[in-house]
């Protein structure tokens, strides 16, 4: 089977206007006024023609909540955003910490429509207290550990994690939000919390959980990634440290580059999310370090929840909003729009997030695919058309995930993945599953 | 325009100068239907006004299904607090389950902030009436408290509140006193005192004040007793200590050395101010107890304005129109 490509921006090495032969899986040729002979064709006018996106974080609650959302699902949602494969976070129930649970991820993912990587938890049962067998996750294709949805609480399980991590050669990612800091709170704490009667979670908590987490990094030389930063401080703190030599990288989400705490104030729990959405001031410093290439990857924090659950007091919901349908679209927004560079745009949603999951290089994981690639002869064809220009309103109904919890429902959105092909195969097409 | 007439009443915080005084000045005229030897007034004869307490309190509830009975409508006497909600029923469903049986108004009591506003999204041709939702507001709450202070000062000059407008609450010094941090009392008095011109301290332990409290229309004062002779009116709010917010301090009697109305700090009161509190009051605790029975205190009459009050608001909001005058 052979698809061209035709007339995009290929985002490669350099962006340069091309057509891409995609034959027998692989790209076969790139380069100009290809031959259309014995190839359907796609029309790639305006469009940006690079790798496949990759999250690092979706939540695809299989096993233990497929009300909200399956694997199957999950993927489904991903190939319509634009993505090739994702990185399913373990805080399901049971807990990927196990070598059983991570397989049946791993298996059930084999017959989604995109490559399901694991991450498995840092501690038996996300307890934080005895660790993962870690050395056998890794065999299995495990590349990030991380205990998210909590902060790991004792930094003596954290120091002796990225301590026994460092030779296998794997990330320990923390969601750092110090849980005492934290306590009941449900939004950011701030002028809105005061005034809407809400109980604040402090930025203060992310920060020290930052500081307390590079530290244990620098001394122990662990690889330590920080997962949906959201303020300017603990973000600053990363900056900074990383400059200083520490291996620590980070995520930020779509959610917290485009939305602020002022959404709260509706108490529509669409609009809840740990961390919880900060002040303005720092969204822009989120956009700013994004523009600015301070941030490894936009990952999206996809966290579905059945509908009755999300439709509760602000305070009695789950915390959490859908991802990745709307990623794209929100980093081109978070990134200035058409004008934004497309190396930036990519390397961001797919070359820096493939590296961290492993999806790119030698330790790639029997099965998956090589992801994050610069679209040359000879690579896999995982990649994505994505209109820059596309212009389409959220509709929560239409929504390929099994969830309906987006913050964006009824927003106009410029640009959208119009052709996802994962191992040179159409999976979505214009915002539907092939 | 009127924000009021027809409209939900969620939060104070939208009401303007005007709304205000159109609320008191109603509640005044409906104070004169209670002297009357027929308390009953026929203006939402035929409506029906849903009482929803998710939250127990059977002062509130009591005053606000009075208030609707002597408008003549009928009352619908939700006790969720102990039934539905336990059988696990969503506040949506039980929403849709009341208003399928033809309700013009609902009257929200909830735990959480932010209950009125999503009942008011749910069913938006329902005037949805907050009767305290977590610790956001009490609207009605602050409404009887600017009501109570502008009847007791203007009487003081022979006249009638209407008389006054706002004009009594212009550089009215008012002090709230105590845990702003949790109370929806006091976002609630705050917006209606600000609204009206007065000026406002707050005084209270640090870890009881709302994060943001400097972007309030308010000027907050370290120690009581640095203020006391300021103020016109001493408001004190309710430790909720039994929600666990005695863990803000390091104990009660330490927040009544410091923060209490005691009877020493009484007699730095000036003579002319008012004592306010919403109830029901932690005797020894917010204030002594003799200084809730000192002349100064105006507490029984809050609780007194509590029917006028409500049916100011369930006039308003429902019947809105001005051609239903009473
Ligand atoms: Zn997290």
């Amino acid at each position: 089977m052979r698809v061209l490509i035709r007339g995009g921006l290929v985002v490669g090495r350099q962006a340069a206007l091309a057509d891409v032969l995609v034959a027998d899986g692989r790209v076969h040729e790139v380069g100009p006024s290809l031959s259309a002979r014995g190839a359907s064709v796609i029309d790639a006018e305006g469009c940006w023609v690079g790798p496949a996106f990759v999250d690092l974080h979706t939540h695809l609650r299989e096993p233990g909540n497929e009300d909200a959302e399956t694997i199957e699902s999950g993927a489904r949602a991903g190939a319509v955003g634009g993505y090739g494969a994702l990185v399913a976070m373990p805080n399901t129930d049971p807990a990927l910490d196990s070598v059983a649970a991570v397989r049946f991820v791993l298996e059930v993912g084999r017959r989604a429509a995109i490559d399901v990587a694991a991450a498995a938890s840092i501690t038996v049962g996300r307890r934080g207290q005895d660790l993962t067998a870690m050395a056998e996750l890794v065999e299995i294709g495990v590349r990030l550990f991380t205990d998210d949805g909590t902060a790991v609480r004792d930094p003596a399980v954290l120091r002796r994690a990225l301590t026994y991590a460092r030779p296998l050669g794997v990330r320990i990612a923390e969601h750092a939000e110090d849980a005492d800091l934290v306590g009941d709170g449900v939004m950011n704490e701030g002028t809105w919390s005061g005034r809407l009667g809400l109980t604040g979670r402090p930025a203060v908590a992310e920060l020290v959980t930052v500081l307390r987490d590079i530290e244990l990094a620098r001394e122990t030389g662990g690889s330590l990634h920080i997962l949906h930063v959201s303020t300017a401080a603990a973000l600053a703190a990363i900056v900074r440290a990383r400059r200083e030599g520490v291996d620590v990288t980070t995520e930020v989400t779509p959610h917290h580059l485009t939305l602020d705490e002022s959404a709260c104030a509706s108490y529509d729990a669409n609009f809840k999310v740990n961390p919880p959405l900060r002040t303005a001031a720092d969204v822009a410093a989120l956009q700013r370090a994004l523009r600015d290439g301070e941030i490894d990857a936009v990952a999206t924090d996809h966290a579905p929840h059945a509908p009755e659950t999300k439709d509760q007091a602000f305070d009695e919901a789950p915390a959490g909003v859908l991802g990745l349908e709307h990623a794209a679209a929100l980093t081109l927004e978070a990134l200035g729009g058409l004008g934004s560079d497309p190396q930036r745009f990519f390397d961001l949603l797919s070359r820096r997030p493939a590296a961290l999951a492993g999806l790119r290089g030698p330790r790639c994981p029997q099965g998956l695919g090589q992801h994050g690639g610069w679209v040359e002869l000879g690579d896999e064809a995982h990649l994505v058309v994505f209109d820059p220009r596309r212009q389409w309103v959220v509709d929560r109904a239409t929504l390929q995930s099994r969830a309906r919890n987006t913050p964006y429902h009824g927003r106009e959105m410029t640009g959208r993945a119009v052709v996802t092909m994962v191992g040179g195969r159409v999976v979505a097409r214009d915002g539907a599953p092939a | 325009m009127s924000t009021i007439r027809g409209r939900s009443l969620l939060s104070l915080s939208d009401l303007t100068r005007d709304d205000l005084i159109e609320v008191l000045d109603a509640a005044e005229s409906f104070v004169e239907v209670h002297r009357r030897t027929v308390k009953k007034v026929p203006a939402l004869r035929g409506r029906v006004v849903a009482s929803l307490f998710y939250e127990e309190s059977t002062r509130t509830r009591l005053s606000f299904e009075t208030a609707a009975k002597r408008l003549s409508a009928d009352v619908l006497s939700l006790a969720v607090a102990s039934s539905s909600v336990k059988k696990g029923e969503s506040l949506r469903d039980t929403i849709a389950t009341i208003e399928a049986l033809g309700i013009d108004a609902v009257v929200l009591r909830h735990r959480a902030s932010g209950a009125a506003e999503q009942v008011a999204r749910y069913v938006p041709d329902v005037r949805v009436i907050n009767a305290g939702d977590g610790q956001h507001q009490h609207p009605t709450q602050g409404l009887l408290d600017a009501f109570t202070v502008r009847q007791v000062l203007a009487e003081r000059q022979g006249a009638r509140g209407s008389e006054t407008g706002s004009a009594l609450f212009a550089g009215l010094h008012v002090l709230i006193v105590g845990d702003i941090r949790h109370s929806r009392v006091a976002r609630s008095d705050i917006d209606a005192y600000a609204a009206l011109g007065a000026e406002i301290r707050v005084v209270a332990p640090p870890t009881l004040l709302p994060p943001g409290i400097e972007t309030w229309p308010v000027q907050v004062v370290d120690r009581l007793d640095d203020t006391l002779e300021w103020a016109d009116i001493v408001s004190l709010l309710r430790l909720q200590h039994e929600r666990g917010t005695g863990r803000f301090v390091p104990s009660l009697a330490e927040f009544t050395a410091t923060f209490g109305l005691t009877v020493e700090r009484l007699t730095r009161v000036r003579p002319e101010a008012l004592i306010m509190h919403p109830g029901p009051i932690n005797r020894g605790v917010e204030l002594d107890a003799a200084v809730a029975d000192a002349p100064a205190a105006v507490i029984t009459r809050q609780v007194a304005n509590g029917v006028p009050i409500r049916m100011a608001v369930l006039f308003l909001t429902i019947a809105g129109n001005r051609e239903d005058e009473p």
